[in-house]
């Protein structure tokens, strides 16, 4: 225990595992192997299987629903229909944003590819054979595909299930100084306009949703298997829909294989298989396929922006003016703060110094699958962005200016935060001229502009763009963040057994994320402990603290910060072990990682380890035994991290095809726990980037079927497609209030990402005068802005033939 | 996704699958890469009574040239196995141009030539390169063998002229009567999607004459459309700037194309002019007269996949 050396004994931090060490993710190791353990792999004894019956047309009234062949079909055990949920008043659920959503039709279907009915069977084939049998008369409907449509005089009431709703409109909502604003339109010199739709998209995690439902008639208790990143706000939504005790519910989270925010909402699905399992009393599993994901489940994105910015000739913006017409689908199922009913949209122009702004935002109900997720997105984050950034490019080309010119006058200086942003969030930090110089060197700017010039003598067209912004992560604080009034903390539980090794538990639930690698590493570096010591365990509702789970880069700024404080009150309470070890006052006790010594003769000292074993085996007198505790964390700010993206391009004049040369990206995301994980994150974020700029959306045709309701037609960009990327992290600026200076980072590249994409394109055929073809930005379009010379919207529906 | 109830038989010969082919009922499907029909099955877009899997039939896996430059694939050979022969460059430049550009990787693992045939997906790639060649398909049955030329075995989209109780078992590309050039340009949005549009090109050229010409069109029509009109105003003449010029304007107004998510018909029969004068233009400027084009021509697209 005692030496006599007066050098520091503390732990190597990267040797331990710690903070900054690119520790190999743990999870990897059963993933690697085949040996994860997802909803699908639940298999319980005597388990049944049910299928989900969709519905063929976008907009219908339901005359009747026959299933006697379905019942008649041997293996099928139980056939359910809307009007069998409500005569348990479950044929209708609350949504995430205070509206209805049907959990089986029952007057009307309202989308394609809604729950009409389903059949459990024996197995999945006598099940899916059993849906075909189902006979739903329909009487077809005008369908409306987009919100234009859904506006019209003679709009049909999509919606007409609800008292009061007279239109197809959802919300009216506003944010910002209207007058102030209007006067710096007026004192403009210049004003820049863009009108951009940002595209429906589908998180597409490549594990759909699913669940296993058992309830035990004997113990009365209802356990859930199920892929969710919220698996406490699931069993508080049980708790209230179903209306069974919650404390007899217990909702497991398995291995989520992605989820990007499409499994955060509650799903018909869900309700069924849970339903199902009450009736018939055995396990019910209920697993989705790829095209039920990707037509029923929640969408992101959809989103149409008028936006205005007032310029100063010089360059300087007086303000921004933008109305928005947010695509909900049929029902409003926005997964976001209640607050806010176009989720963060006003993060817009964060990063700049804009005196003055005012957003409107309307939303329109459509014969289109609701959602609203926050994909990849701390809740319309993406969009805010991405619109941003196509704004400020075009603000620069209106004004004739260089484009990292005009971003580098008007962001926000170092030594201006805290810094109210004209929308109201407090921005906290950041360096965003050097992050941008940064960029620009490593994609030689200056050298390209030349590049660029002589290659357009030659008739190639090269281009650049540039994406700089900073966004909101890591809702929230409870004052203005709430999911259906549960407040936006988040919590850990870790218990350090008497040998120094560890358990900790967190509310939050990794899909991708590597908790069970990160979060060990920030104990290791409160404690000492070796992260191979600690072991991380999520999703579980009967063991996990409460927790509002993961989704919005909120992991590491929420989560992660409870994490940081319940290892600090495990050492508080070490350090009282320690100094009854080394029989001193716990005044004389320093601490270096690892150990605690005696601050006059710092050659005694004492272990993590070996207080642990004291708090089993040898407490003073009066103190509780044992070395557990839990840190509910609310925290007192979002964190807001900066990134640039500079892309460089060239469009083949003929085609329209256009080939990325080189992607730059500069973030700065504060202090990075696993250096390695934080540049998975980005490169991940970047290819979804990528995705959206290229080629993914979900459309629609005129009849209301969805384009993109399978991998052939919903792209993914595979290894062929995706560029390479060059990450830089030399910037670096620790969150003021984060326990350990951490920000989020997960989605960064997926919401900076688009624009620079875009933007590059844009500069790329510049001279044709376009100003904007609607992501994705596909050959056929660029084709159509070169050979036309104007603008090509990408609003649903498809043209045809 | 599961499959509607089917019948499945592997048999070990060809006459015992044939067999099954003519006593199996009205709706049986001849599985050999499957990459087309498994999917289908999956999303009960196909509902076979059964299934007869001929990937235990002995002798079907080969590719290979007669001694006089006649090429023979065999029923079971892969489009991998097309893409990385050593049989192909220099003498097959259409075929060695659109093997690398068919579907994925994945997909070229088990996928066959034959099969891609008797898909006869309007999109499907190989029809229209065995189409500019003059290819033809071998089908066997109870009465024996016989060879259909490709212009009368593809009828329409997902239509071929087999017998119910016929298995296709070689495609046959005919010797070349001078020395081979040409192509095959696809532009897709990602590796792996349906073509937006595809051009296969063929000319033989002796003497500086282009003595035999074929262009066909992948996913512009119905079905795979032969551009012939394309095709002769290259024969019988030296490939010049004009003769290139006309037959890229003749192939552009023989597609079908129609308006949909992958662009316009304008675009279509646009993609289609500039890919055929891209590939003759490949190989007007070679010297050996024999380019394989298809690998920088598109840009982006086929650039990925090769």
């Amino acid at each position: 225990m005692t030496t006599t050396a007066d050098e520091s004994r503390a732990l190597d931090e990267i040797k331990i595992g710690g903070l900054g060490s690119s520790r190999k993710r743990v999870e990897d190791d059963r993933f690697i192997r085949g040996k994860g353990n997802y909803v699908d792999d639940v298999v319980l004894p005597g388990m049944l299987h049910m299928e989900i019956l969709r519905s063929p047309l976008a907009h219908a009234r339901i005359k009747s629903i026959d299933a006697s062949k379905a019942w008649a079909l041997p293996g099928v055990r139980l056939v359910l229909t809307g009007e069998m949920m409500a005569t348990r008043n479950l044929a209708w659920m609350p949504t995430l944003s205070y509206d209805t959503q049907a959990v089986l039709a029952t007057d009307k279907v309202r989308f394609q590819g809604q729950e009409v009915a389903c059949v459990i069977a024996d197995d999945p084939y006598i099940a899916k054979d059993a849906c075909e049998l189902i006979e739903v008369d329909y009487e077809p409907l005008p369908p409306i595909m987009n919100p234009w449509q859904g506006l019209a005089e003679d709009a049909p009431v999509i919606r007409d299930d609800k008292v009061n709703q007279a239109d197809n409109v959802v919300y009216n909502w506003e944010v910002g100084d209207k007058a102030g604003t209007d006067r710096a339109f007026e004192q403009a010199d210049v004003i820049s306009k863009m009108e951009l739709h940002y595209p429906r998209s589908h998180p597409s995690p490549i594990e759909c949703c699913g669940s296993v439902a058992d309830f035990n008639r004997a113990t009365q208790k209802l356990t859930v298997y199920l892929t969710s990143q919220a698996p406490h706000i699931v069993r508080a939504a049980v708790a209230m829909v179903a209306e069974l005790p919650e404390h007899m519910i217990r909702i497991v989270s398995p291995d989520i294989g992605g989820g990007f925010g499409n499994k955060v909402p509650i799903y018909p699905g869900y309700v069924c298989s849970i339903l199902a399992s009450i009736l018939l009393e055995c396990p019910v599993k209920w697993i989705e396929d790829k095209t039920g994901n990707l037509i029923s489940t929640g969408f992101a994105r959809d989103v149409y922006l008028k936006g205005e910015m007032a310029l100063r000739k010089d360059g300087k913006i007086l303000g921004v003016r933008m109305h928005t017409d947010a695509d909900h689908g049929a029902f409003f199922s926005d997964a976001q703060p209640s607050k806010f009913k176009i989720g963060l949209m006003h993060s817009a122009f964060a990063a700049y110094d804009v005196p003055a702004a005012h957003l409107t935002a309307r939303g329109v109900y459509t014969n289109k699958a609701p959602g609203g997720v926050a994909y990849r997105c701390s809740f319309r984050v993406t969009e805010a962005m991405f619109f941003q950034e196509r704004m400020v490019q075009a603000a620069a080309d209106d004004l004739g200016m260089d484009q990292a010119a005009f971003r580098r006058m008007n962001f926000v200086r170092d030594d201006d935060f805290p810094h109210r942003t004209p929308f109201g969030f407090l921005t906290d930090s950041g360096q965003y001229a050097k992050c941008l110089e940064v960029g620009l060197k490593a994609i030689d700017y200056e050298n390209f502009r030349k590049e660029q010039a002589e290659a357009r003598k030659r008739g190639r067209l090269l281009g650049l763009g540039i994406s700089t912004m900073t966004e909101p992560l890591g809702a929230g604080n409870s004052r203005e963040y709430d999911i259906l009034g549960i407040k936006m903390f988040d919590s850990a539980e870790l218990k350090v057994h008497m040998t120094g090794k560890a358990i900790l538990r967190t509310g939050a639930k990794t899909q991708g994320q590597g908790h069970e690698t990160t979060w060990a590493q920030i104990v290791a570096h409160e404690l000492g402990i070796p992260a191979d010591d600690v072991v991380v365990e999520e999703g579980d509702t009967d063991t996990a603290p409460f927790g509002m789970g993961t989704y919005a880069s909120r992991s590491t700024p929420v989560a992660g910060a409870a994490v940081a404080m319940v290892s600090r009150k495990i050492r508080a309470k070490a350090r009282k072990l320690a100094a009854h070890l080394l029989e001193v006052s716990e005044e004389d006790i320093e601490w270096e990682l690892g150990r605690f010594y005696v601050r006059s003769a710092p050659g005694r000292g004492v272990t993590i380890q070996e207080c642990a074993m004291a708090a089993y085996s040898n407490m003073p007198d009066g103190m509780e035994p044992g070395l557990e505790n839990t840190a509910y964390y609310d925290p007192p700010n979002l964190t807001w991290p900066f990134a640039v993206y500079i892309v460089t391009v060239e469009v083949d004049p003929e085609t329209g095809v256009w080939d990325v040369l080189r992607m730059v990206a500069v973030d700065d995301c504060g202090v990075r726990i696993n250096p390695m994980i934080v540049e998975g994150q980005i490169m991940g974020g970047l290819t979804e980037a990528y995705a959206m700029a290229s080629m993914q959306f979900i459309t629609f045709d005129a009849d209301g079927n969805c384009v993109g309701s399978n991998y052939m037609d919903y792209l993914l960009p595979s290894a062929w497609e995706t560029p390479g990327y060059e990450l830089h992290s030399e910037v670096v600026t620790p969150c003021p209030h984060h326990p350990i200076g951490a920000k989020g980072i997960g989605e960064c590249a997926a919401v900076g990402g688009p624009a620079a994409f875009v933007n590059a394109v844009m500069d790329a055929i510049s001279e044709t005068g376009v100003r904007n073809i609607d992501m994705p930005v596909l050959p056929d379009r660029v084709w159509e802005a070169l050979t036309y010379r104007r603008d090509v919207s990408g609003a649903p529906p498809i043209r045809q033939d | 996704m599961f499959p509607a109830r089917f019948r499945y038989e592997a048999p070990h010969s060809l006459d015992e699958a044939i067999s099954l082919l003519r006593d199996g009922g009205d709706y049986v499907k001849v599985l050999a890469g499957g990459q087309s029909l498994v999917p289908m099955m999956k999303l009960r877009f196909a509902t076979p009574d059964m299934l007869v899997d001929i990937n235990d039939v002995p002798g079907l896996a080969y590719h290979r040239t007669d001694p006089d430059g006649t090429l023979r694939i065999g029923a079971l050979c892969r489009h991998a196995d097309l893409e990385f022969s050593s049989l192909l460059p220099g003498t097959q430049p259409t075929m060695a141009a659109a093997a690398p550009l068919v579907a994925d990787p994945l997909v070229r693992n088990r996928g066959t030539l034959v099969g891609s045939l008797c898909h006869a997906d309007p999109q499907g790639d190989w029809a229209s390169v065995m189409l500019a060649l003059g290819g033809s398909v071998i089908a066997q049955g109870p009465a024996g063998r016989r060879a259909i030329p490709l212009a009368e075995f593809v009828t329409g989209p997902f239509e071929n002229t087999l017998g119910h109780d016929e298995i296709a078992v070689e495609a046959v590309v005919p010797k070349a009567l001078g020395t081979r050039a040409g192509g095959y340009l696809k532009l897709e949005r990602r590796v792996g999607d349906f073509a937006t549009v595809g051009t296969a090109v063929a000319i033989e050229t002796s003497g500086g004459t282009v003595v035999r010409a074929g262009i066909a069109l992948t996913g512009v029509g119905g079905s795979t459309i032969a551009a012939t009109d394309a095709a002769a105003a290259l024969a019988g003449k030296p490939l010049s700037a004009d003769s290139i010029a006309e037959a890229a304007e003749l192939a552009a107004s023989a597609a079908q194309p129609k308006t949909d998510h992958r662009g316009t018909a304008e675009y279509k029969r646009h993609l289609v002019r500039v890919f055929v004068s891209r590939i003759l233009g490949g190989s007007l400027s070679s010297t050996t007269g024999s380019s394989t084009t298809g690998s920088s021509a598109t840009g982006a697209a086929a650039e990925r996949a090769a």
